[in-house]
């Protein structure tokens, strides 16, 4: 049976990628998905072969055919997105120009459904690549969002749909390396899944953040644990956080304190559990422990 | 002068730079507005505690079906590009969170069975922290969309001649909506692998932007000198540096800031102010 567990944060660098390269280590041939597709680093620690890059088509874009163009400037109207701006150059008519701007562009098609001389052609945008890397601890799945690129929630949907592919024919977990935030490529990678785990640390920021993620998982309906990272920055932060996940009943999977090592492991390029055993090892194995027994009582996945 | 702190990778100190900066300025007679948005998760409020003065909502549009005039033809659905409506044999379905508020479906509708109704998606608050002039984006938990509520917000604080803005991380339509036509943009990272591989990314992005700026290096000492040499390469200014310095660590968990609780930090923010924006520093 297949379970997908996504593990999430809210406030960005809590130490998500480092704790999921060594969860995939010890959990031995999970399939592994980085969604975080903005900004992706689990290939670093995890290396492995790259495969080949396939595009990914997000969207559209408008175009406009300046030479069908009649400058009417209706299109300026129907556009709620600011996306078509008026260019200084004199055109054909010596009124005005008018162009897309790829960034503001939504892809929605209204110019072009209302263009009255058709000459707004809605285009196929290339908007990311993913890849399908084999590691050493299991296939790995992973995407460049292009630069400046919308329609992320989209590129994490389908690797978590190649991921579940994968594991159609076999008993394999997958592992989700999940976006900052609580937006639209989290909630991406969290609906459907089995278990989320969610990485905090003992700061203001980290609490309040988990807190919103917190209702997040309770609004999807996802099991939810918590592993506080750093656990010794701030005794009575730390502390806080117990008392929260007591209030909800969620389970704390483990205390992991402050160590320089955690970086060392990533400058290397190697899960941590790979670097060292000594350190904070101990705490990622009680966290991987722990997390297998939460997702043992899962019930089947209907 | 708009000034946007950005990064790839999360956590590496934007909102560290951000209130910091904005507080500095303020105290230097400056009228500054610090702008926080990272909607989905605000945290700028932590440290510059700000007393709220006004909540303004933020609504999208989306379609409401009359199902009296509605004939069920189907148009609405193949016109939208984002699967926000599905027409059935006797009922039209709408999606809201995945409606981008485009119009399509209410333009294009034969029977002018549709008419938008707003949805509330977020807030924008205002206040005084700290004697920061403080806007706060927020999200409403659930929603998808961050880019309206970001958009509102820079709209709204389009007046002010000096505004701080604290970015999302990442380098997709967030990071955008938050950081284009501003003045300049600082890229926070740290001296890691995975702070530069996310530095990169977040350089390819404010190139194609065409905006200035520098990099930012949080956390000297903690990882390599590989950011310091991508930035040599590519021509990149370094325009300040932060040590690991636990103080700093323990500072920040407890909503505190820097210049404030550790002075000798105040002369490193002190510089890129005079820096950056000499005419407005006079005071610094």
């Amino acid at each position: 049976m297949t379970r997908e567990i996504v593990v999430i944060s809210g406030k960005g660098g809590t130490g998500k990628t480092s704790i999921v390269g060594s969860l995939a280590y010890l959990f031995k041939n999970s399939i592994i998905v980085d969604c975080d597709v903005d900004a992706a680093d689990l290939h670093l620690i995890l290396k492995g072969d790259t495969g080949t890059a396939n595009n990914f088509i997000g969207g559209k874009k408008a175009e406009i055919i300046p030479e069908v163009c009649n400058e009417c400037g209706l299109c300026t109207e129907y556009c709620r997105f600011g996306a078509i701006t008026e260019q200084d150059k004199t055109s054909k008519n010596n009124l005005i120009q008018y162009a897309i701007d790829e960034y503001a562009c939504e892809g929605c098609g209204v110019c072009s459904l209302f263009c009255p001389v058709q000459a707004i052609k809605m285009k196929d945008n290339i908007s990311g690549e993913w890849f399908l890397t084999e590691t050493k601890y299991g296939p790995l799945l992973h995407a460049r969002l292009g630069i400046a690129q919308a329609n992320s929630g989209k590129l994490v949907s389908l690797l978590r749909k190649k991921a579940q592919e994968l594991a159609a024919d076999n008993n394999k977990q997958i592992i989700i390396d999940g976006p900052p935030g609580i937006g639209c490529p989290v909630i991406a990678s969290l609906t459907g899944t089995n278990y989320a785990l969610i990485i905090t640390e003992p700061t203001l920021s980290a609490i309040h953040d988990m807190e919103r993620l917190l209702e997040l998982t309770r609004h999807f309906g996802i099991k939810t644990g918590i592993c506080v990272n750093k656990y010794d920055i701030n005794k009575n932060l730390a502390a806080s956080i117990e008392h929260i996940a007591a209030g909800k009943g969620l389970k704390v999977l483990a205390r992991i304190p402050y160590d320089s090592t955690f970086t060392q492991a990533q400058i290397k390029g190697m899960p941590y559990m790979e670097y060292t055993r000594n350190g904070i090892s101990k705490h990622i194995e009680q966290l991987w422990q722990n997390l297998k027994e939460e997702i043992a009582v899962l019930k089947n996945i209907t | 002068m708009k000034i946007a702190i950005a990064s790839g990778k999360g956590g590496t100190g934007k909102t560290t730079v951000a209130t910091n900066l904005a507080y500095l300025l303020s105290h230097s007679g400056n009228r500054v507005v610090y702008a926080d948005c990272d909607v989905e998760e605000p945290n700028g409020h932590l440290f510059l505690k700000p007393d709220w003065t006004q909540t303004i909502n933020v609504y999208v549009k989306n379609p409401r079906i009359d199902h009296n005039k509605c004939d069920f033809c189907g148009r609405c659905a193949e016109v939208c590009q984002f699967n926000a409506l599905a027409v059935l044999a006797d009922r039209v379905l709408v999606f809201p969170s995945l409606c981008h508020g485009c119009g399509g479906c209410f333009h294009i509708c034969p029977q002018r069975a549709i008419e938008e109704i707003d949805r509330l998606v977020g807030i924008v608050k205002v206040g005084n922290g700290r004697g920061v002039i403080t806007y706060e984006g927020r999200l409403n938990i659930g929603e998808a969309l961050a880019p309206p509520i970001i958009g509102f917000l820079r709209k709204t604080i389009e007046p002010f001649d000096l505004a701080v803005i604290d970015a999302p991380p990442g380098t997709s339509c967030p990071v955008i909506e938050a950081v284009k036509n501003t003045d300049y943009v600082m890229l926070v990272t740290e001296p890691t692998p995975f702070g530069l591989n996310d530095l990169i990314l977040a350089v390819n992005m404010i190139r194609k932007l065409n905006l200035p700026f520098g990099v930012i290096v949080n956390r000297m000492g903690v990882g390599d000198d590989r950011v310091h040499e991508y930035c040599q390469q590519e021509n990149v200014e370094i325009i300040m540096e932060i040590p690991d310095d636990r103080r700093i660590a323990e500072q920040y968990s407890e909503g505190k800031l820097i210049i404030d609780a550790l002075p000798d930090y105040a002369e490193h923010f002190k510089k890129l102010c005079r820096r950056l924006i000499p005419h407005k520093t006079a005071g610094v």
